[in-house]
């Protein structure tokens, strides 16, 4: 079983790598395709427990404690496996 | 005055930090990120520059989880001086101890260079040789210096005179050079003994560094 953790910039809070690369993908001949791009990071944690809420709980601390700065930063978990 | 300045993993400021306060006549020890003690008699905590855990994950992310960090927010809490310098800046606001986050410079690069910097207020132990209004030139070396706070927080620094320092051009005209809220390169705490700086004043000591408008910055916490 593993965790799939996505951290991302808060909606409000400006993505300038987002921006960068929208602005990239305009100048490759996608503009047309699209309105806006946020960039974020995924951590995949291996995890040892069988029991999924739980893991779900602990990994949702990790994010809290470490993995987002939530000053910033949102995140989701997914459990897969 | 005694001076501990902080080692992580990645740190490669501590020795100019060092050098610094020991031309002013302190009496300065380097403290491994795994000791659980500031040194007895510490008045200032420095936090020095650098590249703490190669920036992984989040500049400051896993340096604000080392041993002495405990030591320094207890130290904080009493009341006791500490300043954060680049990078030391982005663990002091990922420990808690200075409000915001930091976020990549708008540009995308890494800016190294020299930079005005405008004093916003000197009723500090930082600033206090400085007069509101004076314009420095300090050297600014950061690819994460994009400081970010929410309205609600900015409102607050600017009640209380959080805000200690703003870029500007050598005239004293505000500007932004990395995306930060409000042009922002230095702030405090509301109880003004933890600070927090992008650009480093240790590296602006001597006319052979380009400037030496940093000294007067740190001889402010001198007793």
């Amino acid at each position: 079983m593993k965790a799939i953790v996505n951290v991302g910039l808060k909606k409000g809070v400006l993505d300038d790598q987002g921006k960068a690369i929208n602005h990239a993908l305009g100048t490759l001949g996608f503009k047309d395709l699209i309105s806006d791009v946020r960039v974020g990071k995924q951590i995949i944690i291996e995890l040892n427990s069988n029991d999924k809420e739980k893991a779900k709980e602990e990994v949702e601390k990790m994010c809290e404690k470490l993995l987002a700065n939530t000053v910033i930063e949102d995140y989701s978990v997914e459990i897969v496996g | 005055m005694k001076v501990a300045v902080l080692q992580f993993p990645g740190t490669n400021c501590e020795f100019d930090a060092h050098y610094a306060f020991k031309k002013l006549g302190c009496d300065v020890e380097v403290v491994w990120h795994k000791n659980s003690k500031l040194p007895a008699n510490t008045d200032l905590v420095i936090v020095p520059g650098g590249f703490s855990y190669g920036d992984y994950l989040r500049s400051g992310a896993i340096a604000r989880f080392a041993a002495i960090m405990e030591d320094v927010k207890r130290f904080a809490k009493n009341g006791g001086k500490v300043l954060g310098i680049c990078n030391g800046f982005q663990i002091l606001l990922e420990a808690g101890l200075l409000p915001g986050a930091m976020k990549r410079n708008d540009t995308l690069h890494f800016i190294s260079k020299h930079h005005h910097l405008k004093v916003i207020d000197n009723q500090n132990e930082f600033l206090r040789l400085l007069n509101v209004g004076d314009v420095v030139n300090i050297p600014v070396a950061h690819h994460d210096g994009n400081y970010f706070i929410d309205e609600e927080g900015l409102k607050e620094l600017e009640r209380n005179n959080q805000i200690l320092l703003k870029y500007c051009t050598k005239d004293g005209e505000l500007t932004n050079m990395n995306g930060s809220i409000s042009n922002i390169a230095g702030i405090c705490n509301k109880e003004r003994n933890v600070f927090g700086l992008m650009p480093h004043p240790e590296r602006a000591i001597e006319e052979i560094l380009g400037s030496t408008d940093g000294i007067n910055m740190l001889k402010g916490f001198l007793k």
